[in-house]
């Protein structure tokens, strides 16, 4: 699918950045662009540090002390070093790998977000609406929003923690293995589901399953040993590889 | 456009909201985590000291260790009966409660079949739920009658006459002695240390105790030979921790062991402990120095339980650091 | 008999002895809770909870004003220690994990859980009886309170470190500041857990009789201010226990009988809430029994 010519914009990019738990260095050198509204997948072999790449784009790794980071990131040109680390978050939101819902109502899991930001009343009951629509879940909980969340069956959940996390619209969308836990039909709902939220929403989606990043990502970054060893769009990734450790990789040769 | 501007002034409200409740937050929440760990313990020990001072200032350490006269008429005061009543009983109910709760964590851990462990389970609970007072009570009407008029003579007549042992057994068998107290503080803390050394049973991986199996070893051996080395601390610790509780029970012994200044000298005569003392004593101690007197024996108390607790806790800690992967 | 044959025996020999610890474990509990039963029960009656006690000698009266000190005191000192305990184990669990200094804390507060509760009357009379000059209610609540709140700090703190932490990054990943998490998540998903710890705190404080003895001290009479003595089941218990007459003994079989009936419910309310599970076939029977036709 050869794109025409509507400018490539950058949503984020990632400068020489190394990252280390303690004195473990687990990212090196990484130089990385993350294209406006195009899916980006990272791949690579248990440890290559590509888990650990998306959580520095929202800085998860502040949570934990002992962490340390060289480099720099850019959100729109803006070092995410330098803003408000509760800014950033609810700019660039996360899925992670085990539906996390919180313990409450369906509609405040995904209230949650808007209300720390002070939204209530109206606008709020039409964000959760729009979100759990958005995240295709709406006509399945329409009618149950003051159940538990822990109702809901583990696909479900899943695609409630994404409405939960777009219905603050976020910028960017971070998945963290997002199917890794789940059956084969949810899982071909929730890459429905990025391929279509992806028109609004740039996205970042780690993921070991090779054939996944292969049939919904635009680019794809493959990293080994805390290094990103080739970035390209994703069909020459899968083709024609410029590095023959990525032609190994993708052909099952190891990993 | 007012939407928008109304939307950025709610935001940053909720901002500066948020951040000022950040702060309260983590410093109220700290002060009392300080307060609970730090400052009351310290103030607790510092007011016992406080207290204590007149007594300290007046018989010194060593001789109100060793000095065994409690005198509130003449105001002269040493401690060393209470102290002994104290560690013997303590020393006593250890030995009898340790191998029973190290029997009740194997049965538990080992033996039971499924169903059955939270039935025992629950029933060592339940008897750790049990209030002291409750344990007193009982001791006092139901079990010391029945000590005095059959098990304890039962005891002088077939042990009163072997030679060293025998003198353990001298004495009016009244139920109201060292025999009798560690016999039910010994149920008291049964339940305790049964569950400190279920959990570090438990916390054996079961891949050891498989390879033991498959080199042929039997139950018994796989427990005495893998399970107990491995949580050896961790028993040990448990037992020291029971021991700084058993230190420090007061309502059960007050009822059993009479209040004799003396230190017995037999398992069948009354003796006294620390606790004893400041229950049965404090409201009537008339003259400052008795109050202080008491204090200095509580104080003493306070930082040998401490201490206690504070070696049985490194201990059980240096087990699961060693082995919680 | 070959060596194999008598590593066999002496094995099931001693996971004998073992099953008979634990029957001598259970033999005393029946026999405890049995005499509770036969003398409490035989002795009880209505009239100890509305009555006062009669001067002593005289038979009859009860244990009104044992019973509502009970009641107070043990109310006061949670609501004393309870939050305390609360917002000590929140700090251990969510701020201080990292802090050498403040695992050490955490580590002298599960000491203090033990200690002895009778130097805790004599704390505090040294700071709340003594300069006041009579013992008082309120000293015996906050001497309780001071045993509590070790107990609830270390429960709470168990209790939140069992929440994931990825429902945390998640609340994290949302721009929530950290007590905004704490609050609105994981306190939430700890809630029952913390519930059951509150719960066997006050299951032991109810039971406590040594720091009573010299902060509340004793009253006949019934007495609602907090400045004056104020009588406990368990003060009461002791006394009476001690004391000479017939009568006296029978009624604290009678409060005996009640405090551990209490003691005991709370115990067990507290396990059911933290095992659910359990109540789980029970649910389903009901369930099924009232008609949920159709499944």
């Amino acid at each position: 699918m050869i794109e025409t010519q509507t400018a490539l914009k950058t949503r984020m990019e990632v400068k020489n950045l190394n990252f280390y738990y303690g004195s473990n260095q687990a990212l090196k050198n990484i130089n990385m662009p993350i294209y406006d509204r195009k899916v980006t997948a990272l791949i690579g072999p248990s440890g290559c540090g590509k888990t650990t790449l998306l959580r520095c784009l929202n800085r998860m790794h502040d949570l934990y002390p002992a962490n340390r980071y060289e480099g720099d990131i850019l959100l729109d040109g803006e070092s995410i070093f330098g803003m408000d680390i509760i800014d950033l978050r609810s700019r660039v939101g996360m899925v992670f790998q085990k539906p996390t819902p919180f313990p409450m109502s369906i509609f405040d899991n995904v209230a949650f977000g808007l209300r720390l930001k002070g939204i209530k009343g109206t606008e709020l009951k039409d964000r959760v609406e729009k979100a759990l629509k958005d995240a295709a879940l709406w006509d399945e909980v329409k009618d149950r929003l003051k159940d538990s969340a822990f109702s809901l069956s583990g696909g479900q959940q899943q695609r409630l923690c994404i409405a939960r996390a777009i219905a603050v619209e976020p910028e960017v969308l971070l998945f963290d293995e997002p199917t890794s836990a789940l059956d084969p039909i949810s899982t071909a709902k929730i890459e429905e589901l990025i391929v279509e939220l992806k028109k609004k929403i740039t996205i970042v989606i780690v993921t070991h399953n090779m054939q996944q990043a292969a049939r919904i990502s635009d680019y794809t970054g493959f990293m080994y040993l805390g290094e990103l060893i080739e970035f390209n769009p994703t069909e020459k990734i899968f083709t024609k590889p410029d590095e023959k450790l990525t032609e190994d990789y993708v052909t099952g040769r190891f990993g | 456009m007012e939407n928008v501007v109304e939307a950025q002034k709610s935001l940053r409200e909720v901002k500066t909201r948020g951040e000022f409740l950040e702060r309260f937050f983590k410093l109220s929440l700290g002060f009392w985590a300080l307060f609970a760990g730090l400052l009351f313990p310290i103030l607790a020990g510092v007011i016992l000291l406080y207290e204590a001072r007149l007594a300290i200032e007046k018989f010194g350490f060593i001789h109100f260790l060793t000095y065994t006269n409690w005198d509130p008429v003449q105001e002269d005061f040493g401690a060393a009966t209470m102290i002994f009543g104290t560690v013997v009983s303590t020393f006593l109910s250890m030995l009898i409660a340790a191998p029973v709760a190290i029997g009740i964590a194997i049965f538990i851990t080992e033996l039971a079949p499924n169903w059955f462990k939270p039935i025992v389970s629950t029933a060592v609970e339940l008897l750790a739920a049990i209030p002291s007072i409750i344990y007193g009570l009982w001791g006092f009407f139901i079990l010391t009658p029945i000590m005095a008029t059959k098990v304890e003579p039962w005891l002088q007549d077939k042990l009163g006459d072997i030679p060293l042992i025998g003198k353990l057994f001298q004495g009016a068998p009244t139920g109201v002695d060292v025999l009798n107290t560690s016999l039910v503080l010994s149920i008291m803390i049964i339940p305790f240390m049964a569950s400190v050394v279920r959990d570090a049973f438990n916390m054996v991986p079961p891949i050891m105790k498989e390879s033991a199996y498959g080199l042929g070893a039997t139950k018994w051996e796989v427990i005495r030979q893998v399970v107990i080395p491995y949580t050896a601390s961790g028993i040990a610790g448990g037992l020291i921790l029971s021991a700084g509780r058993a230190l420090g029970e007061t309502m059960a012994v007050t009822f059993l062991a009479g209040n004799n200044p003396q230190i017995p000298r037999s398992l069948l005569e009354p003796f006294t402990t620390i606790t004893v003392a400041l229950a049965n004593q404090f409201t009537e101690a008339d003259t400052d120095v008795y109050l202080s007197a008491l204090y200095y024996a509580g104080l003493l108390l306070y930082l040998v339980s401490f201490a206690m607790l504070g070696i049985a806790k490194f201990m059980v800690l240096r087990l699961e650091k060693r082995w919680k992967v | 008999m070959s060596k194999k044959v008598r590593r066999k025996l002496f094995s099931n020999f001693m996971l004998f002895l073992s099953f008979i610890t634990s029957a001598y474990g259970i033999f005393w509990l029946f026999w405890i809770l049995g005499s509770l039963f036969i003398n409490g029960f035989k002795y009880l009656s209505p009239e100890l909870i509305y009555l006062d006690p009669t001067p002593p000698g005289q038979e009859g009266g009860g244990l009104r004003p044992a019973f509502v000190g009970h009641l107070i005191i043990t109310s006061l000192a949670t609501l004393i220690g309870v939050p305390i305990g609360i917002m000590a184990g929140i700090y251990f669990a969510e701020y201080g994990r990292n802090s050498k200094f403040f695992m050490t804390i955490r580590q002298i507060t599960d000491i203090m859980v033990s200690t002895p509760s009778i130097l805790m009357g004599a704390v505090v009379y040294a700071v709340l009886v003594k300069p006041v000059g009579h013992f008082n209610g309120f000293s015996g609540a906050v001497a309780l309170a001071l045993l509590m709140l070790p107990v609830i700090a270390i429960t709470t703190d168990e209790m939140l470190k069992l929440v994931p932490k990825e429902m945390r990054e998640a609340a994290y990943a949302l721009g929530a500041y950290k007590w905004q998490v704490i609050k609105n998540v994981v306190m939430r998903a700890a809630k029952v857990g913390i519930m059951t710890g509150v719960i066997l705190g006050v299951a032991r404080i109810a039971g406590e009789t040594a720091p009573l003895l010299f902060t509340s001290f004793n009253n006949n009479v019934l007495t609602f201010d907090l400045r004056d003595p104020m009588a406990s089941l368990t003060v009461t218990m002791f006394n009476y226990v001690m004391g000479p007459y017939h009568y006296w003994h029978q009624q604290a079989w009678a409060a005996a009988f009640i405090l551990t009936m209490g003691v005991l419910l709370l115990s067990i309310i507290a396990r059911v809430l933290l095992h659910r599970n359990l109540l789980e076939p029970l649910f389903y029977i009901v369930r099924s029994i009232t008609g949920k036709k159709g499944g």
